[in-house]
């Protein structure tokens, strides 16, 4: 039980090599998938555990802090370690069906090797307590992603892939800057103890710059705009599992490492005090929630309007973040989980669509609604949460930012927020007028309603999006929990 | 019937229309079973309502926390007077609605009759979730499921005409809800900590007068389904639906949802006096004035029957709208009495606007000429619907008018008072003219005989429903006690 | 502050920037990869640097010496070249799976064959 820890990072990172053995069939998708429940049980009980006794620490080796690598499990990533699990143990047996209809037969095990190499990554990114590690763990996933995003079926999967892969390492890099100059005026990669040591040497310029290398790049993976234009071809032209899974995971995690790095690091005096960034990250974030929502409602691609969709969303967060307050930080955290589900729900949606008629261009969706009735119920469901009607956990991530934003006084962006919310009303609306209203071509008058195995994964997210909407004791209470314990808060 | 408790009486009242949906949905294959569910849906829910009718009047509240969504804001449900009134109303038409629609729809041959059937039962829980919420965030979340659930009936011809009117009808109401009535929802929260619908609201004394006043103002546009102008283009758009659709979601439980929602929000989350004491309310009046006044004028020059009676009706929520914004006792009596009345009188004139299209296929005021002999039950009833609107004895909307009226002479609004009667006469012109019309002028010759001429009356079910609810208009008038005794507890006023 | 004394920031600096510029303004997919394999190989510089103590032996011990360069950074580094070789091989990879779909590598020509498209 206490290996815990390293055993959910472990596991898939083992089980890659042996998916790409595996012959190509059923059997990599099997073990992915057992890999991933497994994970998931871990996920569930490391956060218990944490929330039953508290932070866990796990000493990597045997070698203790400072000097070995830690993993410190805290309210926060439990919380983000149980997204990814969660999305991750979702995703999977889509993947399989949808997988094998995307995918050449001669690269399935590399598929699955290369789908727990994220996953990996993912998980490692959220639970090492050692900056340095935390780089690692970036470059593995990132790698992995690029190259499953290259497995696209249209060609241009592989110049976004390519643009992700130069976008996605000066990122990298950026950080890596930001980490060296850390440790050459600390001499340590903790981050407890970079947290402690660094309130002493808050005037250095050293300091200041590794702060804003840090930033740019976390900037950079998390597609802040106007650092997004990786983002929506990327998601565009992946395969659609892989869309569903890094859509929900991949940008949460990077919003986790941005938050560890300014509330945990740095600390919220420093980093939303001392330097300027609040009024940074509210302005960007607020023009770039405007705008891509603008731009996703001009789009003629349903994915390629959800990634934008997604990029306004992650503007959300960032706000969120900027508040600095322990409600600003719930929502963001809040926001975190329901749109990893409302996300991961939509684009599984749209995965089984294009399982069926093998495209997810609006246009081609027309009228499917009569031969597809679940799949698009549940794209409706997921949109209507993406728009935070009530009783969908997208309301509850509004309510909370919204509270927020009045907290401030900033009634302005409350303002801007719900016309915002109006523009996903407009793009969410026009998919599924499209799906409802117009007439079905006669070529796809034989399209049959996607299989289960692919409904079954769609309506599990749907379901949580509808649960957590009511009910949210669990989402909305660990993630105040959360923010308190980075602020400092007694609960 | 008698044994369910009041408090599980107020979420079978939701439920039931739901389970009712369903029913409707798995019978769809045989009509007379379909119309059969939704006709005893409808008694059982009507049977649900009525005994917590003696338990309101008896001064019991009745609570019922359904879940706790968010730290101090739980889905609740309760049942006081100005609800029972409006859920009364509700389930009642919708059994009248019903019967009329069976004749309506298989007159007209309508399509997909199973979603229509379907769609209306979940509207309905949705009013009745309206009526019996216990505090703003319930009713935000049937306000909007309302929204959404009458959306297909609103699109049902399917035509690129219902297409842009659906759109135009959810862009006001979704817009409007979203962006000022949730803002002033949040807003209101994060000042009081508190959303739940009590006796003189939930504002202390510390919240500064100009706020009180920008957050009313933000409810009472945000409340879009009152159709105070400029956010009434909706309700005629809405017109594109059938004709049941348009007399009771349209006539009755949308709209009155709409402007329940604000008598609600006056009286129980602000409180009269913090409204009068904040003077949050002057200039809001002359914008409701202005929309009675308005929209009476669009009115006349409508030609379609339809759109006529569309403007009316935004003219009429102006009435209660100002009952409500004049934050006085009369004016929420007369309010909330208008509800009652305004609803018989102007389904009444829908039922016989869709008689007419389905027995004569006529939706233009100018092609009426003469068809009074041809039916005259229907005109009858139009005529009977069109003076209980305009307010004229021995019709139940002499009653709310007239407290309507006393309560701008109290509180001396001398120039509403003169709007109220200036469009009262216009009433007239407009909704009287039709029956004349059709009774005093004959067809014209060059009438083109278009197949349709040769009928006689509407389907004996429209007759029925149309009867009773002109009988009800007239039965109000001599005895408006019960209806009174309801609305004066609002206020307060015990009988 | 002796300017020249840290001349190996200022090579570090200069291998940043010409990267940096290299990535952004080549429209050859090939050349990007390189750009960003100088932009990489300048932050390895960067971190072997700290590491260095002015006077200090190699980290190994032995008699006598008491004053050790940090071994730490140089481990680091060596994972951050690993990660290095594999985003120039999976870059180039891609840079070949790209000209077999569009049968060349310069940017521009590959926006113009997909506006067509």
């Amino acid at each position: 039980m206490e290996h815990f820890p390293a055993l959910m990072i472990v596991l898939p990172l083992l089980a890659a090599p042996v998916a790409a053995a595996l012959p190509n069939g059923r059997l990599p998708w099997l073990l992915t998938t057992a890999v991933s429940w497994g994970v998931l049980a871990m996920a569930c009980f490391l956060l218990a555990t944490v929330l039953g006794t508290g932070p866990i620490s796990y000493e990597m080796g045997g070698w203790a802090p400072p000097w070995g690598i830690e993993f410190r499990i805290d309210t926060l990533n439990a919380f983000v370690l149980l997204i990814v699990a969660g999305i991750g143990a979702v995703v999977t047996p889509f993947a399989g069906p949808s997988a094998r209809a995307e995918i050449p037969q001669r690269l399935q095990s590399l598929f699955y090797c290369l789908f727990l190499l994220t996953y990996t990554g993912l998980l490692g990114i959220t639970a090492t307590g050692d900056i340095f590690n935390m780089f690692v763990f970036l470059e593995i996933s990132s790698l992995s992603s690029y190259a499953l995003i290259a497995l696209g079926r249209d060609r241009r999967a592989l110049t976004a892939a390519y643009q992700y892969l130069i976008m996605g390492t000066i990122g990298a890099t950026f950080f890596l800057i930001g980490v060296g100059l850390l440790y050459s005026v600390t001499g340590t990669l903790n981050i407890a103890d970079l947290a402690e040591r660094l309130p002493a040497l808050e005037e250095a310029r050293v300091v200041h710059t590794a702060f804003a290398f840090l930033v740019a790049g976390i900037a950079l993976k998390l597609a802040l705009f106007p650092l997004h234009l990786w983002l929506p071809n990327a998601y565009t032209y992946a395969p659609s599992a892989v869309s569903a899974f890094i859509a929900a995971t991949a940008t949460k995690v990077a919003v986790y490492v941005m938050i560890r790095v300014l509330f945990t690091v740095f600390g919220v005096e420093f980093s939303l005090g001392e330097m300027p960034l609040q009024p940074i990250l509210v302005v960007l974030s607020v023009i770039g929630v405007v705008v891509t929502s603008l731009m996703a409602i001009n789009q003629l691609d349903a994915k390629r309007l959800l990634a934008y969709s997604s990029v306004a969303q992650l503007g959300y967060m960032a706000i969120g973040i900027a508040f600095g307050t322990t409600l600003g930080l719930t929502a963001a955290i809040t926001h975190v989980f329901n749109h990893a589900l409302m996300k991961g729900a939509l684009f599984l949606a749209l995965g089984a669509v294009a399982y069926r008629i093998g495209s997810t261009r609006i246009h081609d969706m027309a009228g499917l609604a009569k031969v597809m009735p679940w799949t698009i119920l549940a794209f409706a469901i997921g949109g209507l949460s993406l728009v935070g009607v009530p009783l969908t956990a997208g309301f509850i991530s509004k309510w909370y930012l919204i509270s927020a934003a009045l907290e401030q006084g900033w009634w302005w962006l409350a303002v801007i927020m719900l016309i915002t919310s109006l523009f996903a009303v407009m793009y969410v609306w026009k998919v599924i007028e499209v799906a409802w209203f117009r007439d079905l071509p006669e070529s796809r008058a034989d399209v049959r309603e996607a299989p289960l195995s692919l409904l079954v994964p769609v309506w599990v997210l749907v379901a949580a999006n509808v649960w957590f909407g009511i009910d949210t004791r669990f989402s909305a209470g660990v993630a105040a929990r959360a923010a308190e314990a980075l602020l400092g808060v007694a609960p | 019937m008698m044994g369910i408790d009041p408090v599980n009486a107020l979420w079978l009242a939701i439920v039931v229309p739901l389970i009712g949906a369903i029913g409707v949905a798995l019978t769809g294959r045989w009509p007379n079973v379909r119309e059969a569910v939704t006709l005893v849906t409808g008694v059982v829910l009507l049977s649900i309502v009525v005994p917590l009718w003696p338990v309101v009047m008896a001064g019991d509240v009745p609570r019922l926390v359904l879940i706790e969504t968010l730290p101090g804001l739980p889905i609740a449900l309760s049942v006081e007077p100005l609800g029972m009134l409006f859920a009364l109303i509700g389930s009642l038409l919708w059994i009248v609605t019903s019967v009329y629609a069976i004749g309506y729809m298989r007159g007209h041959h309508e399509k997909n009759q199973t979603r229509f059937y379907t769609c209306f039962a979940i509207a309905i829980a949705c009013t009745m979730g309206v009526a019996f919420s216990d505090n703003m965030f319930t009713l935000f979340l049937f306000y909007e499921a309302l929204t959404v659930s009458t959306y297909p009936l609103v699109t049902h011809a399917g035509t690129e005409a219902a297409k842009k009117g659906g759109r135009v009808y959810l862009g006001i109401l979704i817009s409007t809800s979203i962006v000022f009535q949730l803002l002033a929802i949040i807003w209101t929260y994060s000042l009081t900590g508190n959303l739940d619908f009590q006796e003189g609201g939930v504002f202390g004394g510390e919240t500064p007068a100009w706020l009180i006043g920008v957050l009313y103002a933000l409810f009472a546009f945000g409340i879009g389904k009152a159709a105070l102008m400029p956010f009434h283009r909706w309700l005629p758009a809405a017109m594109v639906a059938p004709t049941p659709v348009s007399a009771l979601l349209h006539a009755v439980a949308v709209v009155k949802a709409g402007v329940f929602t604000v008598l609600k929000v006056t009286v129980y989350l602000f409180g009269l006096d913090t409204i009068t004491a904040a003077g949050a309310n002057e200039w809001l009046l002359y914008v409701a004035g202005a929309t009675i006044l308005l929209a009476s004028l669009v009115a006349m020059t409508k030609d379609n029957l339809k759109a006529r009676l569309a403007y009316s009706t935004v003219s009429q929520l102006g009435y209660i709208v100002l009952g409500a914004l004049l934050a006085t006792q009369l004016g929420i009596i007369g309010g909330a009495m208008h509800i009652a009345t305004h609803a018989f009188g102007k389904i009444t004139l829908f039922f016989a606007a869709g008689a007419i299209m389905v027995a004569a296929h006529k939706t233009e005021v100018s092609q009426l000429d003469g068809l009074g002999k041809r039916m005259p039950w229907t005109f009858a009833a139009f005529t009977i619907g069109a003076l209980s609107i305009i307010g004229l004895p021995p019709f139940a909307g002499l009653w709310s008018k007239w407290y309507l009226a006393l309560a701008t002479l109290e509180t001396q609004h001398w120039v509403l008072l003169g709007i109220l009667m200036v469009s009262s006469l216009l009433n007239i012109f407009y909704l009287l003219s039709i029956p004349m019309r059709a009774f005093f002028r004959t067809a014209a010759a060059t009438a083109v005989d278009d197949g349709h001429d040769h009928g006689g009356e509407a389907p004996v079910a429209c007759l029925l429903a149309m009867g009773f609810t002109s009988l009800a208009c007239i039965v109000l008038f001599f005895y408006p006690g019960p209806l009174y005794d309801l609305a004066a507890m609002i206020v307060g006023v015990t009988p | 502050m002796d300017v020249l004394g840290h001349y190996n920031y200022w090579i570090v600096i200069f291998l940043m920037m010409a990267g940096l510029y290299t990535v952004i303004s080549r429209g050859n997919l090939v050349k990007k990869i390189a750009g960003l394999n100088i932009f990489q190989t300048s932050v390895f510089i960067m971190f072997i640097s700290f590491g260095y103590i002015s006077g200090s032996a190699p980290p190994i011990l032995e008699d006598g010496v008491t004053l050790y360069s940090n071994p730490l950074p140089h481990v680091l580094i060596l994972t951050a070249i690993v990660v290095g070789v594999a985003t120039t091989a999976l870059g180039l990879a891609l840079v070949v799976r790209i000209r077999e779909a569009y049968g060349t590598i310069e940017e521009e020509e590959i926006h113009s064959q997909d506006r067509d498209f």
